[in-house]
């Protein structure tokens, strides 16, 4: 546990925190970017160069972008005037509880059912690319299924309002 | 003697280096790097600045700037202590924080895609095993940058200009990445460092550049337009579009915040055109193999400044395009073909050596291009053209 985690890991924690706290969706927007950069950085200190690339490239390349657009194209950016928090917010913190407890236990007990590492491994990028063509090609190819899935559905919604409109 | 002037950066900064305490000197070697790249790129900005000026000057029947020193050359030098000295003036309802914020971030992540650049031979400043992919998710970055300044703005046409720019982008950088991604292939590795290494050979005195192949030189033009278009170049240039939308997303921005969207743009430009030379134009090796003795960093200087004039050269000859233009063309016909070049690409690398599979796959690119041209043009009908208001 260096300095450099502790300065990540506050980041991260900042730009979620900001994300859930403020009250204008762009600028909640934006914050979850922080997160997101916070978490790239994060697999980087672990010497995870691919897993942190990917992160930066589909999180705040993509995902964020898509995030601000709907905020744009839906609602609008103005900052409502009443509080902003949902009367159902019970609800949501003891879900968000329950699943970052069951997220907790998965990784803390991860620990004692693989073999513990004593040096660092050393994992190129071919050794990604090997696997997912290799051993993990069978779920690659259902989320690639999933992915396309979806776009048809995506499209089928927007060519449904074109069509009532004629 | 040659194989100094090829490391004299190298050996310059070693010497440098050498009067700092041992413990000091790895951390002041990435400096030396650091500060050698943001300071050369935007000096090579203000020389294509001027270029830019005088050369659109010239195509357009015009002198361009010529008051400042002997034949305008100190206009850049001029320009900067202008935008420098004027007023920043910040709207009122602004989003202040976001405001200032989008230039420094789109410079800084602008800045950072050269980390991987290999300009020279042992002139890469970080040597990453998945460089390519560090400077690809770095470029995705700064559309957030664009959407920033277009949000906080609170101008209409800003915000327009960033929803133009946010979706021009987003289309263009999947052929951006797919043209890439042959290169890749053939290669066997994301590291920009082991892609010119692979395209630095000789057959008869000519090198074994990406672009010498059917496939690289498809890829090649299909990564160019792609390029421009994530530059927000002309013919691309929609998101500033001036006669629509003023300047674009940065129309409330004066003084140096908007210089530096200025140098973003063309530090951006020298960056992609870098990346193209990496993966197509053979980096910093020499067109010929008796041509080696130059220094190799002065080839790749060299190609990367032939790009941006490529660029200005373009800039002068095309009209900007429509919107809708823009993106069937993004989305039916350079992302299918770039689909297609992938395809070629494979068939290239397992054919085999031999002239047949030279004549496979330029006929198979080369009908593909005509049929989906052909197949495109037929649904535009195109013919005389009414003005119902103008005439």
């Amino acid at each position: 546990m260096s300095l450099v985690f502790y300065v990540i890991a506050g980041l991260s924690v900042a730009g979620a925190l900001a994300a859930v706290l403020l009250k204008n969706t762009v600028h909640c927007a934006l914050a979850l970017t922080v997160a997101f950069a916070g978490l790239a950085l994060l697999f980087l200190e672990l010497d995870a160069q691919f897993a942190g690339f990917a992160q930066i490239l589909i999180y705040i390349g993509a995902v964020a972008i898509l995030v601000v657009f709907a905020i744009l194209l839906t609602r609008g950016s103005e900052t409502p005037k009443d509080t902003v928090y949902s009367r159902h917010w019970i609800v949501g913190l003891v879900t968000a509880a329950g699943i970052f407890a069951v997220l907790g236990w998965a990784v803390l007990h991860s620990t004692v059912a693989l073999p513990r590492e004593t040096t660092k491994p050393e994992v190129t990028v071919m050794d990604i690319g090997n696997a997912l063509m290799g051993r993990y090609v069978l779920p690659l190819e259902i989320v690639a299924l999933l992915l396309t899935a979806a776009l048809i559905g995506a499209v089928i919604v927007a060519m449904h309002d074109k069509e009532g409109a004629q | 003697m040659i194989e100094k002037a090829d490391q004299i950066f190298i050996l310059l900064s070693h010497w440098l280096v050498s009067f700092l305490p041992a413990w000091l000197q790895a951390a002041a070697m990435v400096l030396l790097g650091v500060v050698a790249i943001v300071v050369t790129f935007p000096a090579l900005f203000a020389v294509t600045v001027l270029l830019e000026r005088k050369g659109l000057g010239r195509m357009q029947n015009r002198y361009g700037p010529n008051r400042v020193g002997p034949y305008g050359i100190f206009q850049p030098i001029a320009d900067g202590i202008k935008s420098l000295t004027k007023e920043d003036i910040v709207p009122r309802s602004a989003d202040a924080v976001v405001h200032f914020m989008a230039p420094v971030f789109l410079v800084v992540v602008v800045f950072m895609g050269y980390a991987v650049l290999p300009m020279g031979r042992n002139m890469t400043l970080v040597n990453m095993d998945a460089g390519l992919l560090f400077f690809f998710a770095i470029g995705a970055s700064s559309e957030l940058s664009v959407f920033m300044a277009g949000w906080s703005s609170r101008n209409k046409y800003s915000l327009l200009g960033a929803m133009r720019a946010v979706a021009q982008m987003i289309s263009y950088e999947v052929p951006l990445l797919m043209s890439s991604l042959a290169v890749v292939m053939i290669t066997g590795s994301l590291s920009p460092n082991k892609i010119v290494d692979a395209q630095n050979q000789y057959t008869y005195g000519l090198p074994h550049w990406y672009i010498f192949t059917p496939w690289g030189f498809a890829g090649f033009l299909l990564f160019a337009v792609a390029a421009t278009a994530e530059t927000n170049r002309s013919p691309f240039d929609l998101p500033e579009g001036e006669s629509e939308l003023v300047a674009g997303y940065f129309t409330e921005y004066s003084g140096f915040k908007f210089a530096l969207f200025f140098l973003g743009e063309y530090v951006g430009m020298m960056g992609i055109s870098g990346l193209g030379t990496t993966l197509f134009l053979g980096g910093y090796s020499a067109p010929f193999s008796w041509l080696q003795w130059v220094p190799s960093w002065c080839w790749f200087f060299g190609k990367v400044m032939l790009s941006m004039c490529v660029f200005i050269w373009v800039r002068g000859t095309l009209p900007r395009l429509r919107q809708d233009q823009l993106m069937n063309f993004a989305w039916k016909f350079v992302l299918p073909l770039t689909l297609l070049n992938l395809m070629v690409a494979a068939l290239w690398r397992f054919m085999g050596e031999g002239w047949l599979r030279w004549v496979v796959c330029s006929a198979i690119l080369l009908l593909a291009y005509t049929v989906m041209g052909r197949v495109g043009m037929r649904r535009e009908h195109f013919g005389p053209r009414s003005y119902r208001y103008a005439e």
